[in-house]
């Protein structure tokens, strides 16, 4: 723009980018441009090493491996679905769980809650997320698994009990409690990216809707809610993303069986889990690179979920690519 | 609009509210529990034999575990020599130069790594220096560690150091002085609390994990010697005796994931001065 | 005929000054004042910068066209016209920084002192070291104390003889009528303090590298009368050593400041002479139309 002052612009390093000149500037450049290479390293990196740990197995069962329901590595039987199985049960119940809470909680945090009340409420769900994944295991392990074999459990058996769901004996270490602990964990995150996305709303919306004289949840409802309908989603895909990696509390609590039961109370177990657990007594080449292509697996679910979250949310938080 | 109606709207938003009440007090138990817990069952195994003694054989009560409280904070220096200078030097390319077409893919990346399963980090670090090597170590486990750290340090530095404004750079270069010699000395400098809010963020992050430590650092009973032995660690000595059928050794875990609990907000609410600091700072 | 701007030592002028280096005398005490220093420049004028033809273009937008002129040295240069006529756009042409804008460029010749500013081999940097800028919004660093930040151009360019620095901290601090306010806590951080005071901060610190020529992008504007009167007082005792080039919307400030005014309008050079002809007889009718206030 002609004659105008060229200050501070939205992305100041524009105007310094093209300043280079000089043996320093050319090194110190090319130094973090390589650094910042290491992104892609990394993903080669992980994508090669865990294709050549794992090409025996897939050589040798291909895609049978992820349909095959047994996995029985004494009796050399690697068969990938329990775990598969065992991953998205899991997960699925924590979404069920923690996305409605986390996004009630979201929507108190940004419509409802007193203005004092706010960064404290959010300082606690960042301690929340602080929690190590092996302390929610044994705080699972030692207080949360028996309470529900002994008071829960019961009770859903005795109210829910003619759903196949409900039926089956009670251990406490359980698909369930896997499902739960994973909710717990997930609950952080999806809040605070729900509540970005709620943020982003923009004010505009929400007085519109007061303006014509809605209450509270009508508003929310309406101009809120619908509008950041696709970012919550992507937030709700991103707890998903989390649910699917979690390894350590799941493991503590899951009951590491390697089966597909339809109750809810039986033992399960999840790709990670198995990994933690077997890796270091696999004793044949064959079982290693049957857990290295459950690595595989893993990582590619994960990427796959993370590419999808991050689309949704970054349609949403991209200002002014919606019109009002 | 009938008045009977008007009653009904009224009498939704107000059950819908405490609906999101309860919401909130839900989310916010869990912490709640699991303070209390550590607290009445980790205190009372806390004491100084915990901090000054390495664990003791099965069915010999007592011990401690001053090597795993030690093998963390050796991880967690190697974790930081791997993430922190790939993870600063990356976020000042994306911040400083680059395209900004190639630097989108470069985020997206940083942010997809973010997410991976730790444990994956730890199959990568034992394919890449367990398996040559023939040995656990404290490097595989540092490295593991350090993998996570460098898109997570990646990040953190770019949102910052943009956040720089532009006209101290504009001063510097007409005062002539190199491109990088700014970047170095005036927006390094300028955006250095927020640098190191992100590196300690980080490693309260990666202090906690586990999994990749499984088959890397893989534990270790007495203390080590030397780097390219395998080492103790908190977390996993934690799981290790949480799954074990000992008592004593589950009340050591507990007073471990207190340690660990405190070593975690510890860095973390480090975080919290650092930018409160800051925001006194610009208030002036 | 060397095509590359040396680098001239920071540690000596550029310009050989009338008389030998004295400091720079405060403006309390009264010297004989040679008859206005802008006559003897205009008598034996000193080409600085010979602009010809300069054509400034943010990728397909021209906004200088055509503009021609000379730059005398050790004296006050008024660049004056209404928003948008290209004012700064001229001025950060003058120190390189123009080309920084993403689709910048320009077409036509700009000599320092007989050397072509954009030549191959020109290295920005020692450019910008030689030709200093204020900006609008005083920028001092905000980690820096204010010492720090008045030698920051110097250390970070590799000086480090200590009695050196403290010597360049006084005078430039002197010569931007600072010293006296701030002798005594050179360590509070730059941003401690006032507007008008961090604005001659900033002077200090572009003078402390010794330019030889000081841009100056409209610095009073973000300033109250009293500061602005005290950095117009501080432009004229500067001008005995250095050049000085400001743009300005304020026309009575240039009025006030300077030896010669060039008046743009919509990117052209309408007129450019001694200041008292453009304000009291000028030339132009545009140009009399302007300095009247019949449009700004």
């Amino acid at each position: 723009m002609p004659g105008s002052s060229v200050q501070a612009t939205l992305r100041p390093a524009s105007t310094t980018r093209m300043a280079r000149s000089g043996l320093g500037d050319r090194f110190f450049q090319s130094v973090t441009f390589l650094a910042a290479m290491a992104i892609a390293l990394l993903f080669i990196l992980v994508a090669y090493l865990l294709y050549r740990g794992s090409h025996l197995s897939i050589e040798k069962f291909g895609w049978r491996f992820l349909l095959t329901s047994t996995w029985d590595p004494v009796a050399e039987q690697y068969g990938a679905l329990p775990l598969i199985y065992g991953t998205v049960v899991s997960s699925l119940i924590a979404l069920l769980i923690a996305v409605p809470l986390s996004i009630g909680t979201a929507i108190y945090l940004t419509d409802l809650a007193p203005l004092w009340l706010r960064q404290p409420l959010v300082s606690v769900i960042e301690m929340l997320a602080a929690v190590p994944s092996v302390i929610w295991g044994l705080w699972g392990i030692f207080v949360m698994v028996p309470w529900l074999r002994d008071h829960a459990f019961p009770l859903l058996k005795r109210y829910l009990g003619f759903l196949p769901l409900f039926q089956g004996p009670i251990y406490g270490v359980s698909m369930l409690a896997g499902g739960i602990i994973v909710a717990i964990m997930i609950l952080p995150i999806v809040t605070s990216v729900s509540r970005e996305i709620l943020r982003a709303v923009p004010d505009l919306q929400r007085e519109a809707a007061y303006g014509l004289g809605a209450t509270r949840w009508e508003v929310t409802r309406i101009a809120v809610l619908s509008y950041a309908r696709r970012g919550l989603m992507g937030a709700a895909v991103l707890g998903l993303g989390r649910a699917v990696g979690e390894t350590m509390a799941v493991t503590m609590v899951i009951g590491n069986r390697p089966e597909i039961a339809r109750s809810l109370f039986a033992p399960g177990y999840t790709l990670a889990s198995v990994i933690a657990n077997e890796f270091t007594e696999a004793t044949t080449d064959t079982y290693l690179n049957a857990l290295f292509e459950l690595g595989l697996v893993l990582m590619g679910v994960t990427i796959l979920v993370h590419i999808l979250a991050l689309i949704l949310i970054k349609t949403i938080a991209t200002p002014g690519s919606r019109h009002a | 609009m009938s008045p009977r109606y008007d009653q009904y709207r009224r009498f939704r938003n107000a059950f819908m509210s405490g609906l999101f009440v309860l919401c909130a007090v839900l989310v916010v138990s869990p912490l709640a529990l699991i303070l209390f817990h550590l607290l009445r069952e980790g205190i009372g195994a806390l004491n100084w034999s915990f901090f000054t003694q390495l664990p003791k054989p099965v069915g010999e009560a007592g011990g401690g575990m001053a090597n795993a409280i030690v093998g963390t904070v050796i991880l967690l220096g190697l974790a930081c020599l791997v993430g922190v200078p790939l993870g600063l030097l990356g976020g000042v390319y994306l911040s400083e130069y680059g395209s900004e077409r190639w630097n989108v893919w470069i985020r997206f990346g940083a942010d997809i790594l973010n997410g991976v399963p730790s444990i994956v980090w730890g199959m990568t670090a034992y394919a890449l220096v367990v398996v040559p090597f023939k040995t656990f170590s404290a490097y595989s486990g540092g490295l593991a560690l350090g993998f996570i750290m460098i898109p997570l340090v990646l990040r953190t530095t770019e949102e910052v150091l943009v956040l720089v404004p532009g006209a101290y750079r504009e001063a510097a270069l007409a005062l002539g002085i190199p491109h990088w010699k700014i970047i170095l000395h005036i927006v390094l400098r300028t955006a250095r609390k927020g640098i190191i809010t992100g590196v300690l963020l980080a490693m309260g992050r990666i202090a906690g994990e586990t999994a990749p430590l499984l088959f890397t650092a893989f534990g270790n009973r007495f203390w080590s010697h030397h780097l390219s032995e395998p080492i103790a660690a908190l977390p996993l000595q934690i799981f290790t005796y949480a799954i074990s059928p000992y008592d004593d050794w589950h009340r050591q875990a507990w007073a471990g994931a207190l340690v660990l609990i405190f070593l975690v907000f510890c860095l973390s609410t480090g975080v919290r001065l650092l930018s409160a600091d800051r925001k006194k700072n610009r208030a002036n | 005929m060397a095509m590359s701007l040396d680098e001239k030592p920071l540690t000596e002028p550029a310009i050989a000054p009338p008389a030998a280096r004295v400091p720079v005398v405060p403006p309390t005490v009264t010297t004989p004042v040679p008859a206005g220093p802008a006559k003897s420049a205009l008598e034996r004028p000193e080409v600085v910068f010979d602009i010809r033809q300069l054509n400034v273009f943010y990728g397909a937008n021209r906004a200088i066209s055509n503009v021609t002129l000379q730059i005398y040295a050790r004296s006050v240069t008024a660049v004056i016209g209404p928003s948008g006529c290209g004012k700064s756009t001229f001025l950060r042409t003058l120190n390189r920084m123009h080309e920084l804008t993403p689709g910048a460029h320009h077409t036509g010749a700009i000599l320092l002192l007989g050397e072509s500013l954009y030549g191959a081999g020109v290295d920005a940097t020692i450019v910008r070291r030689r030709v200093g800028m204020v900006f609008q919004k005083s920028n001092p660093f905000p980690t820096m104390s204010i010492a720090e930040n008045v030698l920051v151009g110097l250390r970070l360019n590799g000086v480090r003889d200590k009695a050196l620095l403290r010597q360049r901290l006084e005078e430039s601090l002197r010569m931007a009528a600072l010293w006296d306010e701030v002798k005594d806590h050179l360590g509070r951080p730059g941003i401690s303090l006032s507007g008008g005071q961090q604005q001659r901060l900033c002077i200090a610190r572009a003078l402390a590298v010794r330019p030889e020529i000081v841009l100056m992008d409209e610095p009073c504007s973000s300033l109250d009368p009293l500061a602005t009167a005290k950095i117009e007082e501080l432009i004229q005792q500067i001008k005995r050593d250095y050049t000085v080039v400001i743009v300005t919307h304020n026309m009575q400030q240039a009025a006030r400041v300077s030896d010669r005014t060039a008046f743009f309008y919509m990117g052209e050079l309408v007129e450019y002479d001694e200041t008292r002809t453009i304000f009291m007889s000028p030339s132009n009718p545009q140009t009399e139309a302007y300095v009247s206030g019949r449009f700004g």
